[in-house]
């Protein structure tokens, strides 16, 4: 099977015309799914236990009685409990940050929008806070009818309003200016960030300390009830975009040519910020700011498969996974038994990344 | 056919374009020309479907603002006057994003091949892996009539003849591919498609229209063969520029028309 498809490449790469580069795509995003069930070994091996994943799956696998039954038990529910839901939680977030990032990209024609940079989280925390805060007091009705969905939907609609109002802002018949887009942005981020300045102003303590942790990024405290509450939010989001891919390739080309070729663009846009919304304020929801994951993967990704969104769109998702994946075993292992909040990890490493890519645009984006 | 009838664009609540009636029917090259500002751009942006108009178009005899752009797409393509990309995009990508629509009409299995043969016809060959932000702007101009090429490779289908609109197609190309490019609408009207070209060469356009519109202001100030508009009155009215047509310059000054090429 793996044989098979492997030669099957091989003859796409031999037979690839010039200026094609769908069969090296193709190549690498085989390569990220191998990357990504590699990171996901590694971090179900690693942590601030001793659990030994290894021997976990071998009595899982082999059916064999444990030599140690009270050890076991606990290595199995470090592995089922802990740091299972915590991988594909972190999966999960780390898709939907990608692709959302690769899919605003491709909307705003602008290889610097990020739902980090330009206030599309900014939104979704405000309204994540919201719940944190008035959930048990004014929006009880609210929280008790909702259930656990309450907060990723109350971080989707923060994102939803404030994708909108950025695009109204930034976007003149069809083009995106770098230059509006960066300070709408700011100017959104800096208006969501006061509201939930006032919001925190309010909270008492022990909201404060959950917040504060929050914000800071964290898949800590990722369960299996998260995992449903959010998991088929963004799972829908992240299988809709697939079918934007085409309609974000042809917008490249610009607004009217995307519709001279028979793009409905309007649907298009529609469409996107909903998604992007949805995965973003979903993401939001159950693990704060985990910035830079938007705008570092599919711009390394371009460099290797080039801006086709049908390949594009898949890749970020494999990549943002491993690389989420990546970051919390860092975030778990580096100052243990403690653990360092993720969204500095992404921050650290992603942060001097987007001002390289600045630098090395310098002159070719119009700022 | 295109019939357009009485059609009006308002931009922000000034009237660009008034009371325009144009006919382009399949196996012409309609030229569309004027002074800058004339609203040559924005007349052709409505006929695109591109800008809210007043008044009637039928594209094929169906009401153009009743049709969705996946239907339009199939019957007409459009050039732009320049096109920038916001991503790295191979020369060969480019030309693809024209099969997006899948309405060729190319045989079945052919479209593979397509962006290679239409960067022949506008002589790009070889230039498929090139990244098309590396290209001048008269290459990156050529690389954009290929894509439009593709979308309407076949110039009839299904028995409806096929248009290229073309917004200034060789305004920023040397003088042997301004011919390449005008020779290939040429041929996709002979083939019973229809070219409705916006053009700023007064030659080019008496050597390539077979009907010419010319707007001034707004409104169509003349429209019939070049032998009938192309007058010194009108180029007087029309450009506020006194030319004489068909006088040439005196003694030892060189002139070049593209009507001296030898095929």
């Amino acid at each position: 099977m793996v044989d098979q498809s492997i030669a099957g490449l091989v003859k796409a790469m031999a037979n690839a015309s010039e200026g094609d580069r769908s069969g090296r795509a193709r190549i690498v995003i085989l390569l990220l799914c191998f990357g990504l069930a590699a990171a996901m070994l590694l971090s179900l091996m690693s942590g601030a236990s001793d659990a030994s994943a290894v021997s976990v799956l071998k009595d899982w696998l082999l059916g064999a009685a444990p030599s140690d039954a009270a050890l076991s038990a606990r290595d199995s529910l470090i592995i089922y409990d802990i740091r299972l839901p915590r991988i594909i939680l972190g999966m999960l977030v780390g898709a939907a940050l990608a692709v959302s990032g690769a899919v605003m990209q491709g909307l705003f024609r602008n290889p610097l929008a990020d739902p980090g940079l330009i206030g599309v989280s900014a939104g979704s925390s405000l309204g994540a806070v919201i719940i944190f805060v008035l959930g048990a007091t004014v929006l009880a009705p609210v929280t008790t009818l909702l259930g656990t969905l309450a907060l990723p939907l109350a971080a989707f609609f923060g994102g939803l309003a404030s994708t909108l109002v950025l695009y109204q802002v930034a976007t003149r018949r069809g083009q995106t200016s770098v230059a509006t887009m960066l300070l709408a942005g700011i100017a959104l981020a800096a208006l969501a960030m006061a509201l939930t300045g006032i919001l925190i102003f309010m909270a008492d303590d022990r909201q404060l300390r959950d917040l504060t942790f929050w914000s800071l990024g964290s898949l800590g405290g990722a369960t299996w009830a998260k995992i449903g509450s959010v998991g088929p939010i963004i799972i829908t989001a992240l299988a809709a975009m697939p079918f934007l891919a085409r309609g974000l390739n042809a917008l490249a080309l610009g607004e009217a040519t995307a519709g001279h070729l028979g793009i409905p663009v309007q649907r298009l846009k529609y469409t996107a910020i909903i998604g992007v919304s949805a995965a973003v304020g979903a993401a939001v929801a159950v693990s704060g700011g985990i910035g830079f994951v938007g705008i570092v993967v599919p711009h390394l990704l371009r460099l290797l498969i080039g801006p086709d969104n049908r390949y594009l769109l898949p890749a970020s998702a494999l990549l943002g996974a491993s690389l989420l994946l990546l970051a919390d075993a860092v975030a778990r292992t580096i100052v243990a038994p403690a653990e360092l909040p993720i969204g500095i990890v992404t921050a650290i490493a992603g942060a001097p990344f987007f001002l390289w890519i600045l630098l090395r645009k310098r002159g070719v984006v119009d700022l | 056919m295109i019939e357009v009838r009485d059609v009006s664009i308002d931009i922000a609540g000034k009237r660009i374009v008034g009371g325009i009636d144009f006919d382009a029917r399949p196996g012409e090259v309609a030229a569309i020309v004027g002074p800058n500002g004339s609203g040559k751009t924005t007349f052709l942006k409505a006929l695109s479907g591109e800008l809210a108009y007043a008044g009637r178009v039928a594209l094929n005899g169906r009401d153009l603002s009743s049709m969705k752009p996946a239907e339009s797409a199939v019957h007409r393509a459009v050039l732009p006057q320049a096109t920038t990309l916001s991503f790295p995009f191979t020369v060969r990508e480019v030309v693809k994003l024209g099969l997006v629509g899948g309405r060729s009409g190319a045989l079945p299995g052919e479209d593979a091949r397509l962006p290679e043969r239409a960067l022949a016809r506008v002589d790009l060959d070889g230039f498929a892996g090139r990244f098309y932000q590396e290209l001048s702007g008269g290459e990156q101009q050529r690389v954009q009539l290929a894509r439009v090429l593709c979308q309407v490779w076949a110039p009839v289908l299904n028995g409806k003849p096929r248009y290229l609109f073309l917004d200034e197609p060789v305004s920023s190309l040397d003088i042997k591919h301004q011919l390449i490019i005008m020779n290939i609408a040429r041929d996709f009207t002979r083939r019973g498609g229809g070219v409705v070209a916006i053009l700023h060469d007064l030659n080019l356009t008496a050597m390539y229209a077979d009907r010419i519109f010319v707007m001034h202001r707004g409104r169509l100030a003349a429209t019939g063969s070049p032998q009938d508009v192309l007058s010194d009155d009108l180029i007087e009215k029309v450009f506020d520029c006194r030319l004489r047509v068909g006088v040439l310059p005196a003694g030892n000054v060189p002139f070049v028309l593209p009507q001296s090429s030898v095929s």
